[in-house]
Formats: structure tokens, C-alpha cells, sequence
């Protein structure tokens, strides 16, 4: 045993004697600012899906997993006992449809993710440790967004599956699987951040809730309103623009340009490529400022 | 000596580690290589360590753990610290002050998370302004606030936070579990923090900061919310981190008489202002003061005075002051014990008159006294540089 630490004349409280087991220090490595990242990253990863805590906790992020996929499965069970040569469905279409159950996961699960830490002021903890804010923003960020693809992704995936099973054009449903893939990933990041900078303004978990549902549905339905009234006052001109307002009809607008995908509104048409690419810069502008926001929103958090 | 122990721990302290040759080596070596070729190394340096270990017992003694040279913080309205100087040892240090002394804010700046406005700060021998994530490596910090999320267990938390430190998942179980344990956690560590007492919680609030092995812990005002026995069992814990884990303490509180048996340092502030930093050393342990009850008698129906004239006439000093609000209070004599043939006198006069001893312990001296303008002679104030 090692002497060199000076033992106390007096002793401690006997209270504290049960304790005495004797202290072993830590020789082992430290991993570092990289390593808490990604361990914040898989531990908010899992989180958001209810692994690692309470059973309560699982049941409604597996629940709406399961919505989001038996669609596909009724889909792909179709296609194959009846033979079809091309799915009832674009892969591109799928989360436009079942963009309802993608906004209640992330309003319930962006709180659960960011508002806790706020609320129990467990973040000071995270400060006093190697890691920087940009690590904390990027791990919570980067795990929204990946929650969100695994959620939106996995549909695409057992269409596909389910096209190949029905011996379909192997090559055409692979683009598309491409496409649709690429079009989720832009709607994850999109709708994460989203998600994030509203939850992460309050601590209170059922604000982060509402304010989640209300931004997302509200927008989508006040957009999709105008452009109706637009098409009837036959006011063509403004559609194309009035896309820029939601989240979804964001998504929509990009990928009916660039991905080959129908409009969502296809009695409207999709915007020109000129506008798709306004579209695009909206896209990557939010995104950008979702993470801008989150930064300042814990530059004064911290302790 | 060092006994490594299964999962690649090292009991004893870290300190003559530090200066061994090979475990230097073995801790540039283990940043590069897996996990388990780690622990063989550190399987092999045990036999060095049982070389190496005691040529280097006194190492830890005469390091300076925080400097701190005219540190200034100054917001837009007020001035949090003010050219503060500052030269802390190892082992525990008080930082004492009132509410909006400028405590939060040190704590703030000697993590590298707040920059001073003037002046600069090291600790562990590290700039704070430029190695801060290092810092914060090698430091622990238990806020004063509530931290902990109800609804997960504290073995759940504990270990997530020593992972957010940098500890591989394998040794960041199992030193949740040991710390754990050494902050007094059992079964309930299994159970949702809600439901928690505030001693425990502040204790899992310990556990987080110790769990990654820190060199120095600061400690934001622990003994916060807990009531008198919770308070006793915090600071005989503190004291532990010290004594018994080698890591330095430094923790703040608005009290300063609780830190007396806690703390070998003591720094005062005041309006971010340093007002003294002393030793408390000289009056918390080396004091000759005797404290002697005794039981009465049928022939000596006033044991205590008996024994007073009877110890005064073999020459015992006897104090004239009565200590008050602690048990016995009346019954107690004071008397000055310059050695142990004091107390085989006592011994031998109560047991002469036939009396029955009911304690005879060393007083301490209260820290107030450090601070009062009359203070004793012995007392050996370090000034601030």
C-alpha cells in the first residue's frame, strides 16, 4: 500500500467506516473528446427508441416503428401474391403519406432527448467534462436525425426487399430505392433539427410536445390550404413558392424536382427546377440554422 | 505497494505511478493499443510498481494542484473576482464566502469554461484558458443544483457519466460500482433516482464526480439541504476522498465552521476579494487540550470538583472555561496536556478517588478562532501572494 498520503490524526465519523473497502485507482485509458461524442451519440440513439430505459419508455417509439412499417408490409404482401410488375406505391411517397406518424415520434421523442437535460440540469454535467458544446449539439443532433432515418428508412427497405421478392426490374427499383433513401435522409436531418430547437427552448417536456406537433401539422395544413385556394383563384404562379413554408412540402418540392418523385400535389404540379433549387438552398439554410440555434441556445447553459 | 487487480486497476494511489518510468510508458502505450493488450500491460507493471513505488512516497507533498495570479472576472454590472492570488496544495481546501462571493464563478473558470476577464489560473499544472478539455479530464465537479434525472437508477447514470469522461464501457461499469460502494450506495443503486433522499442524491452527485478517478475534485456547497447528521456523514466522506483516494478536494461552502475537522486549507473570499487563506492544521489537529468527565460518587457527591482541586494540586493547568451547548456541558474539564504523562495522571487520580471516567478526548480548536483578530499565537497564517 502506498504511504505517501497523510493519514488523519483524527478519525473520521464511524458513520462512514461501513464504507472501507479500500479505493482502487483508475490506470486504464482515457478515450477522450471523441469517444464521450459518440457514446452521447449511441446513448441518445437508444434512447430515442426507449433502449436502456424504462419499459414505459418503449412502448410508444416501438408502437409507431410498427405503424410506420406494416404499410409497407401490407404493400410488398400485395405485390407479391399478386404479381405486379411495379409497387402501388412510390418510395418517395411513402413518408409524404405517413408524415402524421413521423411527427408525433419526433414531437415525442426530441423532448425526451434535449428537454431533460435542460429540465433536471443534468447538461453543467456534461460541461465539466471533456467535451465541447458542438460535441453535445452534434451527438444530440446527429441522433435525432438517425432516429429519424431509422424510422423513415426502414419502410423504404422492406419495399425494396418486398420489389425483389416480386421479381421486379431490379435496376429501376434500385434507383428509386436510391432516391427515396436520399430524400428520408434530407427529411431527418430537416425535421431532427426542427424537432430539437423547439424542444430545446423549453424545459418543459410537454411544451416541447406541442410546440413539435403544432409547427409541423399547423404549416402543413396552413400551406397546403393556400396552395388549394391559390389553384382555385387559379393564382398558379404563387404555388411554387408556397412550398417553402413547411417542413414537408419542403422535402416534397426537392424531391419532385431532383428525385424523380411526383408532386405531392399532382393536379398542382411541382415546382420549375429554378425554384426546386431555392428549394434545396431552404432545405440546407434550415438545417444550418437549427444547428446555429442549438449552440446558442446552450452557450448559456453551461453550469 | 501496487496489486493490480483484475480489470486493470492499480490499488493505491495513482501518484507514484505518475513517476514511474513504465507506467508512463504504459499510458502513452495504451492511448494506441486495444483494451486488452492494456490490461496485460498493466498486468506486467505490477512487478515494476513493487520496485518503483516507494522511492517515490513523498511526491504528492509541495505540488501545486490551483494557482491562481490576479484572476479577475468582471461582468458588465459586477465584479465577480478581484485580482484574486491564490496558491493551493494537495489535500482539502475550503473555499468559504458568502452567497455571491464569487465561489460559482472560480469553479466556472478553473474548469475552462468561463474565460477571466485578467489575470490567469493553472490547474494540475494546466492553463485553463488553453487546456481546458484536459482539465476537465482530470477534475470532478459536483454542482450544487439538483442534477439527476428521476427516472433512471443511478448505476445507470453513473456509469453514462464516467463514459462522457472517457472511461472504456467495461472499466466505466466497474468503477461505477466501486464508487458507488465507497460513497455508501448499495441495493438502492438499482432503483429510479426520484425516489432518492437528498443525502443519497448528493451522494450519487459525489459518485459521478469521482467516478472517473479525478485528480482534484471541486465540490459546489455538498452539504447543501441536508440536515445535521447527513451534513456529518458528507464531510467524514470528503475527508475520505482525500485520505483515503488520494484525490485533492476543494469545496465551497457558505459556512465556515463546517469545514473545521474537513478541510487543511481554508481561503476566505468576499466581494470576489481574497480576505485570508490559512492553514487549519495548527488548531484543528495539534491542540493540548484534554477534555475529562467523571462520574460521582457516594463519597464525593461533586466528582468534578474533586478532581479538579486534586489535578490542580499535581500541577495540571486546568482551563477556567466552561464549554457550552455540547453534552456534559458543566460537567467537563478543561486541562492542558502537554504529553502522555498528563493522561496517566488523570487516569490515576480518578481511579484514586474511586471515580468513574466517562471520557477523556482532545479537544480541538474551533476554526472561527483562525479568523478572529486576537487569534492564538501558534496560528501560521499563509499569506496570499
Amino acid at each position: 500500500m502506498s504511504t505517501q498520503i497523510p493519514q488523519p490524526s483524527q478519525a473520521a465519523p464511524d458513520t462512514t467506516r461501513i464504507h472501507n473497502i479500500g479505493y482502487r485507482a483508475y490506470d486504464g485509458p482515457r478515450l477522450g473528446r471523441a469517444y464521450a461524442r459518440r457514446s452521447l451519440f449511441s446513448q441518445s440513439l437508444r434512447g430515442a427508441y426507449g433502449l436502456g430505459r424504462s419499459a414505459k419508455s418503449k412502448v410508444l417509439p416501438m408502437l409507431l416503428f410498427g405503424v410506420m412499417c406494416i404499410p409497407a408490409l401490407i404493400f410488398v404482401a400485395v405485390a407479391v401474391v399478386t404479381k405486379q410488375s411495379k409497387l402501388s406505391i412510390e418510395y418517395t411517397q411513402y413518408a409524404l403519406y405517413l408524415q402524421v406518424v413521423i411527427s408525433i415520434y419526433l414531437a415525442a421523442q426530441a423532448p425526451q432527448s434535449v428537454s431533460r437535460d435542460l429540465r433536471f440540469r443534468t447538461v453543467p454535467l456534461y460541461f465539466s467534462r471533456p467535451i465541447e458544446r458542438a460535441d453535445y449539439v452534434l451527438a444530440k443532433f446527429g441522433a435525432m436525425a438517425s432516429a429519424l432515418f431509422i424510422l423513415t428508412a426502414t419502410p423504404l427497405l422492406i419495399l425494396w426487399i418486398g420489389s425483389l421478392l416480386a421479381k421486379m426490374d431490379f435496376a429501376e427499383q434500385t434507383k428509386m430505392f436510391g432516391q427515396g433513401l436520399v430524400s428520408v435522409a434530407l427529411l431527418s436531418v430537416l425535421f431532427g433539427g426542427i424537432g430539437l430547437v423547439l424542444a430545446a427552448l423549453t424545459p418543459r417536456r410537454g411544451f416541447g410536445v406541442a410546440a413539435v406537433i403544432a409547427v409541423l401539422t399547423v404549416s402543413y395544413g396552413a400551406v397546403s390550404t393556400l396552395m388549394g385556394i391559390a389553384f382555385a383563384t387559379d393564382n398558379t404562379g404563387a404555388i411554387q413558392w408556397l412550398g417553402l413554408f413547411s417542413p414537408m412540402t419542403l422535402i416534397d418540392g426537392v424531391q419532385s424536382t431532383f428525385l424523380g418523385a411526383p408532386p405531392g400535389f399532382p393536379e398542382l404540379g411541382g415546382p420549375s427546377t429554378g425554384a426546386g433549387v431555392i428549394y434545396v438552398l431552404v432545405v440546407l439554410a434550415l438545417i444550418a440554422a437549427s444547428y446555429g440555434i442549438l449552440m446558442r441556445r446552450y452557450r448559456k447553459v453551461g453550469l | 505497494m501496487n496489486v493490480t487487480m483484475p480489470g486493470g486497476y492499480v490499488k493505491g494511489s495513482s501518484a507514484d505511478l505518475w513517476k514511474s518510468p513504465a507506467a508512463d510508458l504504459g499510458e502513452r502505450l495504451s492511448s494506441r493499443l486495444p483494451y486488452w493488450l492494456v490490461l496485460l500491460w498493466s498486468e506486467k507493471d505490477r512487478a515494476v510498481g513493487l520496485t518503483t513505488a516507494v522511492a517515490h512516497t513523498t511526491t504528492v507533498e509541495g505540488v501545486t494542484v490551483i494557482a491562481t495570479e490576479s484572476l479577475s472576472k468582471r461582468f458588465p454590472r459586477v465584479t465577480a473576482l478581484d485580482r484574486l492570488s491564490l496558491d493551493i496544495g494537495p489535500g482539502v481546501t475550503g473555499l468559504v464566502g458568502a452567497n455571491g462571493a464569487g465561489k460559482s464563478t472560480m469553479i466556472k473558470i478553473l474548469l475552462g469554461l468561463s474565460p477571466a476577464t485578467e489575470g490567469r489560473a493553472e490547474v494540475l499544472g494546466l492553463d485553463v484558458q488553453t487546456s481546458g478539455a484536459e482539465i476537465r479530464e482530470r477534475v470532478g465537479y459536483m454542482p450544487e443544483h439538483d442534477c439527476l434525472p428521476p427516472d433512471v437508477s443511478a448505476t445507470e447514470f453513473v456509469v453514462h457519466m464516467a463514459r462522457m469522461s472517457g472511461l472504456p464501457p467495461t472499466a466505466a461499469r466497474e468503477r461505477t460500482a466501486d464508487t458507488l460502494r465507497h460513497v455508501g450506495l448499495y441495493e438502492e443503486r438499482y432503483r429510479p433516482m426520484g425516489g432518492y433522499s437528498t443525502g443519497m442524491k448528493q451522494r450519487v452527485k459525489l459518485a459521478q464526480a469521482l467516478v472517473h478517478d479525478p485528480k482534484l475534485v471541486l465540490l459546489d456547497e455538498p452539504t447543501n439541504g441536508l440536515d445535521p447528521v447527513g451534513r456529518d456523514e458528507m464531510l467524514g466522506l470528503i475527508r475520505r476522498v482525500w485520505t483515503d483516494f488520494g484525490i485533492s478536494v476543494l469545496v465551497t461552502s457558505h459556512l465556515l465552521g463546517e469545514l473545521e475537522r474537513t478541510c487543511d486549507h481554508v481561503v476566505v473570499i468576499d466581494g470576489g476579494k481574497l480576505l485570508r487563506s490559512s492553514s487549519t492544521s495548527d488548531f484543528t489537529r495539534t491542540t493540548t487540550t484534554l477534555a475529562v468527565e467523571v462520574t460521582d460518587s457516594d463519597t464525593h457527591p461533586d466528582g468534578t470538583a474533586v478532581l479538579r482541586a486534586a489535578l490542580a494540586e499535581a500541577g495540571v493547568t486546568i482551563h477556567a472555561g466552561v464549554e457550552e451547548g455540547l453534552p456534559g456541558a458543566g460537567h467537563i474539564l478543561l486541562l492542558e496536556a502537554p504529553g502522555e504523562e498528563t493522561y496517566d495522571l488523570v487516569r490515576d487520580t480518578v481511579a484514586g478517588l474511586g471515580l468513574g471516567l466517562v471520557r477523556m478526548e482532545q479537544r480541538r480548536h474551533h476554526i472561527a478562532e483562525v479568523f478572529r483578530p486576537e487569534a492564538s499565537p501558534q496560528h501560521e497564517e499563509v499569506p496570499a501572494r
